[in-house]
């Protein structure tokens, strides 16, 4: 089926998915349970990856220091690259390998098992009240994992500085705050949460439209993925050109 | 009531409905029988809306079904249960919280009241002691059971079966037979039952369907459907040689 079917499905799939919930209570306890599932079940492993991460460009960093490479460098790389692309763009690619194949194939189990057909005969609105609140909670966690993120990274920093005698502790602070511009935590707190919409919108609505049987269910979590990751760097880098030039 | 006119629906190419004509009273058990893939299921599905039909017209009592818009649809459902073939029970949701989801969604009683009624419909499936346990942990009759018990808890006007005892043992069948056929009386409900099996059909059709390559080859009563002269209604009533000694022994009194 063509791209223009897909586009014009998927605008009208997330404005069915905005509308209003049709009960108050029973949406707040769903996005609780979504906070729980993609929030707190995500600290994790966003920890794990942030403290490698931030390490690593420190080392790398360390490797180029020198000749008139100033020792601060390492603070500063590491900030620059924390807080500008590694957080809020790399770990929600990573959470939508996570969060959206399972996004992906929640929903679509439930099409194919007719899930969504018994909610629809009841009068409920099943794509508001399955997506809404998947939507709702990544909003609201996903800044909260990326700033995480950019602390861990800094201070893993940090520590390999000490442990590994890369640099002074003063020299690594001095690069953390030499040059900041708030801006760029601003610009990539915009990212992330389009990043959030783009990856449950995007997998919810392959769950969706899944018919068939466990084969397709599958097929929709790979799909969900790969589409999420390609849109979400389309999208970086159409937010980037917009506001960091 | 319901009614049925002129309903149409194919997949692609392939016509599954040729154009239905059939009407379901309320007060009563009413069957639509037929082999397997003569498009019961999708009949169903149509009569309820989850499927467009391509032509025809579904009436909800002097309610035009098929020209209501969303929210208008939305309304009538609330009045529609339904028991899926497989089930369909919410697999995230433990066998209470199936059985109370409608109340949470619709209704204004207590979370007391809910819980109280959802209880009640376990117990008439005979599920009580299972409400704790998720779909996937009971087996594939007790779901069934389940889906009934959610398909009846806000005392619908309209209730549809679609293949209640497949997947049952012979006992719980009975009951839950037994079950649709009190419900149905006792609310004065309108009761739609999709089977192939003729043992449900006699005994609690009270009025009967056959569909036959995407119509209704026959329709009638469960005393006249042994005696209906229609050949491929004919084939699907006496598949087995007990029901020839049925009708024999129906005949001899
Ligand atoms: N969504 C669909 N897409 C294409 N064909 C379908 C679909 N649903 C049902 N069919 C076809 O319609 C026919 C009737 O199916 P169904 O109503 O499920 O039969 P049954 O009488 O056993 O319930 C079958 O041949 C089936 O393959
Ligand atoms: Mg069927």
């Amino acid at each position: 089926m063509g791209i223009l079917f897909h586009i014009g499905r998927f605008f009208s799939f997330l404005a069915a998915a905005l509308r209003r919930p049709q009960k108050g209570r029973v949406f707040a306890q769903a996005t609780l349970v979504e906070l729980e599932a993609i929030g707190v079940q995500s600290v994790g492993i966003v920890a794990l990856l942030s403290v490698f991460m931030g390490a690593v460009i420190a080392i790398q960093t360390a490797h180029q220091v020198g000749g008139w490479v100033p020792a601060y460098t390492i603070g500063f790389t590491v900030r620059q690259t924390m807080i500008l692309e590694f957080a809020p763009t790399i770990i929600p690619v990573i959470l939508s390998g996570k969060v959206g194949s399972n996004i992906a194939s929640q929903i679509g189990t439930m099409q194919v098992t007719e899930q969504i057909d018994a909610l629809e005969v009841m009068g409920v609105r099943s794509i508001s009240f399955l997506v809404l609140p998947k939507l709702l909670a990544a909003l609201l966690i996903f800044p909260f994992l990326v700033v995480i993120a950019m602390v861990l990274g800094m201070g893993a920093g940090a520590f390999i500085c000490d442990f590994a005698e890369l640099s002074s502790f003063a020299d690594y602070e001095y690069g953390l705050q030499v040059d900041f511009s708030p801006f760029d935590v601003t610009y990539a707190l915009i990212k992330t949460c389009v990043f959030a919409l783009i990856i449950t919108s995007v997998s919810a609505y392959h769950g969706y439209y899944t018919s068939g049987g466990a084969r397709e269910v599958g097929r929709s979590s790979t799909k969900a993925v790969v589409y999420s990751v390609v849109i979400v760097m389309v999208a970086n880098l159409v937010i980037t050109q917009l506001l960091l030039t | 009531m319901i009614r049925v006119s002129g309903v149409k629906k194919a997949f692609g190419e392939k016509a599954v409905l040729h154009g239905i004509d059939a009407e379901f009273n309320s007060g009563q058990v009413n069957f639509i029988i037929g082999r397997s893939g003569s498009g019961k299921s999708v009949l169903t599905k149509c009569i309820v809306g989850l499927l467009e039909v391509d032509a025809g017209l579904i009436q909800y009592g002097d309610t035009d079904f098929s020209e209501l818009d969303l929210k208008g649809r939305e309304k009538v459902r609330r009045q529609i249960g339904m028991l899926f073939q497989g089930g369909a029970l919410f697999d995230s949701m433990t066998v209470l919280e199936n059985v109370m989801f409608p109340l949470r969604m619709f209704s204004d009683m207590t979370e007391e009241e809910r819980l109280e009624r959802a209880m009640e419909c376990l117990r008439r499936v005979e599920l009580e002691g299972a409400e704790d346990r998720f779909p996937a942990e009971v087996s594939g009759g007790m779901q069934k059971r389940v889906a009934l018990a959610r398909a009846i808890v806000g005392k619908p006007q309209y209730l549809f079966c679609d293949e209640p005892n497949s997947g049952l043992d012979p006992q719980t069948a009975i009951v839950i037979d037994n079950l649709i056929k009190d419900l149905t009386h006792e609310y004065g409900t309108t009761t739609v039952v999709i089977s192939h099996d003729m043992n449900s059909v006699i005994e609690i059709g009270d009025s009967i369907h056959f569909l036959h390559e995407g119509e209704v080859a026959w329709h009638g009563d469960r005393m006249d459907i042994l005696d209906s002269g229609v050949k491929s209604l004919d084939g699907f009533v006496y598949a087995s040689d007990l029901m020839k000694d049925i009708r024999k022994q129906l005949r001899k009194k």
